[in-house]
């Protein structure tokens, strides 16, 4: 009984979501009047985490043998330690542009704007801390990246899917 | 006589949606990270630690309402326990003990072995007096005055510090009476 394998740590999801969601409110407040500002901090925020992140899950892995194996990499094993499910769909022009679809981003569940704000500029800071942790997890498997988000609101009815391309 | 609260918080643990733990430790040190750049007061980020969690606390008690099969406690003793043994251990996966009960039954302190938010993190020497998780103070002012009890929590020892444990402090301060707002409905 007593010699079970040590748990892996686990926090409950509302936990990581209150905080988030602080963390956003917070840089909202205090980044300056532009979403632009507030984006880019909330941007840098993301990337030490994902740098961190990206460190921790790859290290018992062999070299990537390329960017494409970097990218898997990143829609399966990190999206499923970071935000719980795979990528659902990932394209390529193959000249260097990903887009990485997630039709139930966890972030983004409860997302809702007030009718008055811009859904766009609020979706774009909700969603920045996540392009900045993809950024972080990039350049830590040696890829230079930017990193944006789109966010196609769902009809008002419709419960999922909240699909989010990166 | 006492209820077996360590096994209602294993079992609201087992159920909740969780997440890795890295993930949550990570993003609050780089939040920590940033509010010491941007503040350069360490006085000012304890304080700004503290609001965002007030704000949490505030959510966080809907949460333990609704999931962790607690009822109504007959006093600040049994408070206490279930904050330590229920809602720590299903919100952050840890049961903190609760000693150093004053005669009157209203301060008593929580011991965290383990603080998740402490993995990975090492303090500079730059940091003196920051109060690392000063988050966690908020979180249960905030959550316990949304059930009228009006408290003060501050960090008498952190294990960061050097201390050979953390502890927290809470005390009640005076219970709300229920308000009504006439304009609410």
């Amino acid at each position: 009984m007593s010699a079970s394998p040590a748990p892996v740590k686990a926090v409950a999801d509302c936990v990581f979501d209150l905080l988030h969601n602080e963390i956003v409110d917070w840089a909202s407040q205090t980044a300056g009047p532009s979403t632009d500002a507030v984006v880019q901090k909330l941007d840098r925020l993301g990337f030490q985490v994902g740098y961190r992140l990206a460190e921790r899950y790859s290290r018992e892995k062999p070299r990537f043998a390329d960017t494409l194996e970097i990218i898997k990499f990143l829609c399966k094993e990190f999206w499923t330690e970071a935000f719980k499910r795979q990528v659902d769909n990932l394209k390529t022009n193959h000249r260097g542009v990903f887009v990485l679809l997630d039709k139930k981003f966890r972030l983004m569940a409860n997302f809702s704007p007030p009718p008055s704000a811009s859904a766009k500029d609020l979706a774009s800071i909700q969603l920045a801390f996540t392009c900045g942790m993809i950024r972080g997890a990039l350049h830590d498997l040696s890829v230079a990246a930017t990193v944006t988000a789109e966010f196609a609101t769902p009809a008002p009815a419709q419960d999922a899917p909240f699909p989010c391309n990166f | 006589m006492a209820k077996p609260y360590q096994r209602i918080g294993d079992a609201a643990f087992s159920k909740i949606e969780k997440v890795n733990s890295e993930l949550f430790t990570l993003t609050y040190g780089s939040l920590v990270s940033q509010l010491v750049k941007d503040y350069e007061d360490v006085a000012e980020v304890n304080k700004q630690l503290d609001k965002m969690g007030y704000n949490i606390g505030a959510r966080l008690i809907d949460e333990f309402l609704a999931k962790s099969n607690i009822t109504r406690c007959v006093d600040f003793r049994e408070t206490a326990e279930v904050i330590g043994k229920v809602a720590f251990r299903m919100f952050l996966g840890i049961v903190a003990q609760v000693v150093n009960w004053n005669p009157e039954g209203t301060e008593c302190s929580f011991i965290i072995d383990e603080n998740p938010l402490n993995d990975f993190v090492e303090l500079p020497e730059s940091a003196a007096g920051l109060l690392y998780s000063n988050i966690l103070c908020g979180v249960i002012r905030g959550a316990l005055e949304q059930i009228n009890m009006k408290v003060e929590c501050h960090f008498l020892k952190d294990a960061l510090r050097g201390d050979d444990t953390t502890e927290i402090r809470l005390s009640l301060k005076e219970l709300l009476q229920e308000t009504y707002h006439a304009d609410d409905d």
